[in-house]
């Protein structure tokens, strides 16, 4: 807003300074109204209460027994609960680290070694891997199996083989008890 | 002529502006456009009303990422934008009084232009757009009012579309047509989401042609003579942008007293019941821009030359709408602005009281003296527009014009003189 | 000129504003008598919600009115806003059964309550309520102050409106005589009897304090960002009570040149 009428302006340096800063101070006004009306409209945007609400997961795990596996919601997408066996556990262990696409040692990925806990959407293209029913495919390392593209995942989530380039991923979580996790 | 080193975005800015001239008609259209210097703060609303235009179309767009558009879900919806949704109350509440902002200003540029005969020649055609514009806000705020899916967003589309059964013969078989089944239901809300979402950008166009229209001849003034010269004009920047800043900061403060205190005061209670197709409140009553026309289509209670009061009812109400299109060839005063109409000017204002006494009577139950009044102000409604405005333009001794704006403003003769040639576009 | 066009504005418009006073008001308004106003912690540009109103007035909803009627936009966990600490509401919400499913059997069962839950209505569908209740349905109160006109002064009147009915006011079985009511023959019986609760806090349950409370609550239910709003209010009434000044001055000083 440079340009300023061509109309006669009384001559004083003080009064056009005085309107400079009355202008200076307006279009300041108006800038900082602007910029404050315009975030509430984005946080519209943001994950209302609701939403929020459902950001964490209660999971009482005492009902799980050894060798069993859970599937429970979690922000819209399935959570693997594993109550591994001593074999899963040992399997998991017995692996060359560097040698993984995506290492990462067994004990990184767990809180309590019988318990392992992870988001079950393949890194690939985000198919939900078989495994957690009897009678699921589970692949030659115990753990799952994606029938979408044959990504092979072992008994501590890592990929093994298959064209997934990353292992299934740990969610935040912690036990609040003994026997029960919040996930989120 | 020396060339002087231009910054980049300058040199962006003129190698677009070559090609497609944007900035240059900004410049002619904003800042130099040649305003008459006496404008007074009535000349506001116009710019006011643009800027509620375009509040309503983004508070909307931003309520519509939220809201679901079935009669099943749409009332939660709606709670869950006031309840749970990050400032979604502001929202809802900026967008429902936002419409009642919006009538208002409407309303009052419009009563601008009827009493300083901005609608007179050449500028019919500019009025005709604006009257448009009135229709289909009428149209979008019907339409929008059904959405949240309330007691009387059910009802009151049952009454406005029950209306078009008044219609001889074919009647009957619109309604069905119109709402998508055998009551107002689902189709019905979903095709009005629809019409509503498409309707201010329609109203956006039509603006656009407004202005044009505006800008072939410039602004009326309130002494209604036209702009001779320069010595009557002001540029628009910065004189009527920063005046038109001004009564946007006081707007937003009436309007922001509505949002944030009194967000329901212009609103009806029965709304904030669900939707009850077996179950009709108690007094269907639209919202307040529409009281005068619905105190016209009650009033007629009485069948006229074989035509069904229904029908008459219907037909009157939106008569008084569509008869505005013809005001300019209504009026046959050869001045334009009350200011020099010693009769008019006063005259001008029965028609004011009168549209008040309207939206009370729309306001109350159609019992007592209310159907009275409500009878007496249509026909003095009709009255105005089709006697008092061709019949007063011919008996009326205007009083002496002055020579020119700029004479007036700056004090000089006041001999008489015809309505100047405009000055056309400049 | 227009300086006498605005005053005749000025009388038209009073003209016209004592018409509207004097018109016949809005039909059952005549048969019941004006709604006295009480105060409310929440009125006025700077109000908020007292929440301890609000707990007493949720222990009356949870030990009196839940029984029959709903809270549909209510979670669990909007009582937060109550002053209760997250714990505190989860333990209120695990004191209800609400209905999941269905499981991997198909059927729906019951579990208790979450956080994340709606607050269940004591019936499962509008038939049910209207068969345990002789026909009518209690109304869904997370919306009744605003669904009603007088909002809160109206849930108050309507809770010490019971009295007997006027000589030759015949009242149906089934239907007990409210001064407020629109038609004054309701068909809830009075739900507040002095005593009829004991409060947490220990404030003594008299009729009139529990009226009080519930609204206060109720208000809530129905305007939970009220506290957010007028605060938000008071800031954009300010920035923009000055931005009219400065825009004013600027106007002023712009438009010396010319004057």
């Amino acid at each position: 807003m440079a340009d300023l009428a061509q109309h006669n302006v009384s001559g004083a340096h003080a009064g056009e300074t005085r309107r400079d800063f009355l202008i200076l101070t307006a279009t300041a006004i108006g800038a900082v109204g602007v910029a404050a009306t315009i975030w509430p409209f984005i946080d519209t945007l943001n994950p209302a209460r609701d939403t929020l609400a459902l950001s964490t997961t209660e999971v009482d795990l005492a009902p799980v027994q050894v060798g069993q596996r859970l599937t429970v919601a979690w922000r819209g997408k399935p959570v693997f609960i594993d109550h591994r066996t001593p074999e899963e556990i040992k399997a998991a262990d017995n692996v060359s680290v560097s040698d993984l696409r995506d290492p990462q040692p067994d004990s990184a990925r767990v809180k309590k070694p019988e318990w392992l806990v992870i988001v079950g959407v393949c890194t690939h293209l985000g198919c939900i891997p078989l495994g957690q029913k009897a009678g699921d495919p589970r692949g030659p390392y115990g753990g799952w199996f994606c029938p979408c593209h044959g990504s092979i995942y072992d008994t501590s989530g890592r990929i093994r083989q298959g064209p997934a380039p990353l292992n299934l991923v740990v969610p935040p979580y912690a036990f609040t008890g003994d026997s029960t996790i919040k996930i989120g | 002529m020396a060339q002087t080193r231009l910054s980049a975005t300058s040199r962006i800015i003129r190698w677009i502006d070559y090609r497609l001239p944007f900035v240059a008609m900004l410049q002619h259209e904003l800042y130099e456009y040649p305003t008459p210097r006496n404008l007074s703060y009535w000349w506001n609303f116009g710019s006011l009303s643009g800027i509620m235009l375009v509040v309503m179309i983004v508070t909307g767009i931003f309520l519509a990422m939220q809201y679901t558009p079935h009669a099943d879900l749409a009332f939660d919806s709606v709670e869950r934008i006031m309840r749970d949704v990050d400032y979604g109350w502001t929202l809802r509440y900026a967008h429902m009084n936002g419409a009642s902002m919006f009538f208002a200003l409407l309303y009052i540029h419009m009563f601008r232009g009827l009493y300083y005969g901005s609608y007179k020649q050449p500028r019919e055609l500019l009025w005709i757009l604006g009257v448009i514009i009135l229709i289909l806000a009428i149209m979008t705020a019907f339409m929008g009012y059904v959405l949240p899916w309330g007691q009387m967003s059910y009802w009151a589309a049952t009454v406005i579309t029950n209306l078009f059964s008044a219609i001889p013969l074919i009647g009957q078989n619109l309604v069905t047509f119109l709402w998508g089944g055998f009551t107002v239901g689902n189709p019905t809300l979903n095709r009005f989401y629809a019409l509503h979402y498409l309707l201010p950008f329609v109203i956006l166009a039509v603006v656009l042609l407004h202005l044009i229209a505006l800008h072939r001849f410039g602004s009326n003034n309130p002494l209604g003579i036209e702009m001779k010269g320069p010595q009557d004009t002001l540029p628009f920047h910065p004189y009527f942008t920063i005046k038109d800043l001004f009564g946007l900061a006081v707007f937003l403060l009436i309007y922001s007293f509505f949002v944030f205190y009194a967000p329901n005061f212009l609103g009806s209670s029965d709304n904030y019941i669900p939707a009850n197709p077996m179950q009709t409140p108690n007094h269907i009553v639209p919202e307040w821009y529409l009281l005068p026309y619905y105190a016209i289509l009650r009033s007629i209670t009485f069948t006229l030359f074989g035509i069904p009061a229904k029908l008459l009812g219907v037909i009157c109400s939106f008569g008084s709408l569509f008869m505005l299109f013809i005001v300019p060839w209504l009026d046959t005063s050869p001045v334009r602005s009350s200011r020099f109409r010693p009769i008019y000017k006063w005259v001008f204002w029965l028609l004011v009281i009168d549209v008040f006494a309207l939206g009370w009577v729309g306001f109350n139950p159609p019992q007592g003296i209310v159907v009275t009044v409500g009878q007496i102000a249509t026909l003095y409604y009709y009255v105005h527009f089709l006697i008092l405005l061709p019949v007063l333009g011919k008996i009326e001794r205007p009083r002496p014009l002055p020579t020119s704006i700029a004479a007036a403003v700056l004090g000089g003769g006041t001999r008489l003189t015809s309505p100047a040639v405009p000055m056309g576009k400049p | 000129m227009m300086r006498t066009s605005m005053s005749r504005i000025t009388v038209a418009a009073a003209a016209l504003i004592g018409l509207l006073l004097l018109a016949p008001a809005r039909g059952e308004a005549q048969e019941t008598p004006a709604l006295p106003h009480q105060q409310w912690s929440f009125d006025g540009v700077f109000g908020t919600y007292d929440k301890a109103a609000m707990q007493r007035g949720f222990q009356i909803y949870k030990q009196i009115c839940s029984a029959c009627h709903p809270v549909n936009h209510l979670y669990f966990r909007d009582l937060e806003a109550l002053g209760y600490t997250p714990d505190q509401v989860k333990a209120i919400a695990a004191s209800d059964q609400v209905t999941d499913g269905p499981n991997d059997q198909g059927q729906m069962y019951q579990r208790p309550g979450r956080p994340s839950d709606p607050i269940p209505g004591p019936f499962p569908n509008d038939q049910a309520a209207r068969a345990a209740n002789g026909g009518a349905l209690p109304p869904d109160l997370s919306m009744i102050v605003k669904a009603r006109e007088g909002g809160p002064d109206y849930v108050f009147a309507l809770m010490n409106g019971f009295k007997p009915p006027p000589a030759g006011f015949s009242v149906p079985s089934g239907k007990y005589y409210n001064e407020y009511f629109p038609g004054h023959l309701i068909a809830m019986p009075p739900p507040l009897s002095d005593g009829a609760v004991t409060y947490a806090d220990g404030t003594k349950a008299t009729v009139q304090q529990m009226a009080h409370d519930v609204a206060t609550f109720l208000n809530w239910a129905s305007e939970p960002n009220l506290d957010t709003r007028h605060r938000v209010g008071v800031r954009v009434f300010l920035f923009l009570i000055v931005g009219v000044g400065i825009f004013y001055a600027a106007k002023r000083k712009i438009w010396s040149a010319v004057h």
